[in-house]
């Protein structure tokens, strides 16, 4: 199965991808600025291939949503692309990821994880207070020369993720005593603490409640002014309402990737027709 | 999933049963004229009540499954094509209305001429309404497309009808109102064949997935700008 080229199709509401050879290039969109671009990359655990020859482009601030049904590759892909796969043993990666041009195995691995964060699914604060959840990584990268700026820090990511309002009473209080969408949202202003330039989201609503979640969706939509967002859901609908883009993955292989309202209103690609309405399997 | 598929398959032949009785409509509503039969009049106000009544039926269901359903790809093209259509059909019943009605009045004396044209344009009408249907149920693409080119035919013998009415009454005022009531037959065959290019252009939509309204009016425009 291979993956199809993007449509030419006008989007009204956001920009698609149109006229390329290449899965997601966008030449003649607003949406030009690659941020990341993935090459032919497969990747195995041990003998078996959980992905095969992956190729596609993330644009800079944009939403890019990746679907598709439980151990389709979706989330070993995102995980790629801060090389936190290769935390596991007998695993192997070929292929080439790039971030800003440059290969992410040519970045320092803590600079490349600095530069592109990750969320996971279930929120996991640090057994630690809220405020020092968030100073972590400012500290260990550097990031705050005194106590004035961490704090400062501190306060502009909590801000950023939309969760100062609700806890800049109880800043030294433990982390553990916010309720599930705010650990997520706390996870989130860790993340932002230190300036990434992509943020990775791991089906990070799959554990929190429809106001929770709105919330996190608000947040996503208004993190894309400064950052690039690539999630990963089983929540079509959650795809259909945050992301630009959105890649269908099925077996290790991506199937289709193009503008969201195409995947979700005409795709090209029977597979993606079939697991969009349900009649998957 | 089964359910909700079983539910598209509802929607489907609640709008063919629709369908149905506006071709009915139509059909009676020409009878009227041509024939002079003031029992299909009736039968046309009788179906309208019908008509209408499904049409808020439909509806009721279309929003319904977009409400609990939230479908995707081709089962949202179909369910918004199906409101659209809906619309265009409950129309076309309206304007059958108005040409029994017409011919209610039209049967008071004979005839200003014979009528020959009027049975002609309501010929290919009735053939856009039922193609159009036709490719509603088999998604054919080419069939709906053939409905848009008959448009152009539709219209031009309107025109003609038009002109040589407008003559009718220059030559002799006593024929105005009977030339009158024969243009606004002409006018709601029209505006039905009107209405089945929009539900042929729904059908392009839910088959292709593509918008093709307005598209020479568009091209128009921008070749105008230059764009």
């Amino acid at each position: 199965m291979q993956a199809s080229a993007p449509k030419s199709q006008m989007e009204l509401t956001m920009p698609t991808p149109t006229n390329s050879s290449a899965l997601g290039a966008s030449e003649g969109t607003s949406a030009s600025t690659i941020k990341l671009s993935a090459t032919d990359l497969n990747f195995h655990y041990g003998s078996f291939q959980a992905l095969h020859g992956i190729s596609m482009k993330i644009y800079a601030n944009r939403v890019t949503a990746f679907i598709g049904p439980s151990g389709c590759g979706k989330s070993t892909f995102l995980r790629t692309l801060n090389r936190l796969n290769e935390a596991v043993r007998n695993t192997r990666v070929d292929g080439t990821v790039l971030l800003d041009g440059q290969d992410i195995h040519d970045i320092e691995v803590s600079e490349l994880r600095r530069r592109v964060g990750m969320v996971f699914q279930r929120s996991n604060p640090f057994p630690k207070s809220i405020f020092e959840n968030v100073a972590y990584g400012l500290r260990i990268n550097g990031m705050a020369s005194n106590r004035a700026r961490l704090r400062e820090a501190v306060e502009q990511s909590l801000r950023r993720a939309a969760l100062w309002d609700e806890v800049k009473d109880k800043l030294n209080q433990s982390a553990y005593g916010l309720s599930g969408g705010q650990q997520q949202r706390l996870c989130i202003a860790r993340a932002l603490a230190v300036n990434p330039e992509v943020l990775l989201l791991d089906e990070p609503c799959s554990a929190l409640d429809p106001i929770a979640t709105a919330k996190i969706e608000d947040l996503i939509f208004q993190l894309k002014d400064s950052c690039t967002i690539v999630i990963v859901t089983h929540n079509m609908q959650q795809a259909a309402r945050v992301a630009d883009f959105t890649g269908f993955f099925l077996l290790g292989r991506l199937i289709e990737f193009d503008g969201t309202t195409v995947i979700f209103k005409n795709p090209a690609k029977k597979e993606t027709e079939d697991y969009v309405t349900g009649r998957f399997g | 999933m089964r359910h909700f598929v079983e539910e598209l398959e509802q929607l489907k032949t609640k709008l063919l049963e629709m369908g149905a009785l506006v071709e009915a409509s139509i059909q009676r509503s020409i009878s009227a004229v041509t024939q002079k039969d003031r029992s299909a009049s009736e039968e046309v106000f009788r179906n309208e009540k019908r008509i209408n009544a499904i049409e808020l039926e439909i509806d009721d269901f279309a929003i319904n499954l977009l409400a609990l359903h939230q479908p995707m790809a081709a089962d949202l093209r179909l369910i918004v094509a199906a409101l659209k259509i809906n619309t265009d059909l409950e129309r076309m019943g309206d304007l059958s209305v108005n040409i029994a009605q017409r011919a209610l009045s039209l049967m008071e004396g004979p005839m200003i001429k014979p009528m020959i044209d009027i049975p002609h344009i309501a010929g290919l009408v009735q053939s856009m309404v039922r193609k159009s249907l036709d490719a509603f149920v088999r998604r054919d693409a080419d069939l709906a497309r053939s409905v848009l080119a008959s448009d152009d035919a539709v219209d031009s013998l309107r025109t003609a009808c038009y002109h040589e009415l407008v003559s009718f009454m220059e030559q002799d005022t006593s024929n105005i109102q009977q030339s009158l009531a024969l243009l606004s037959v002409t006018r709601n065959l029209e505006r039905i064949a009107d209405h089945s290019t929009n539900v042929a252009e729904d059908v392009l939509f839910l088959v292709k997935g593509v918008d093709v309204r307005h598209h020479a009016e568009l091209q128009q425009k921008k070749d105008a700008s230059g764009g």
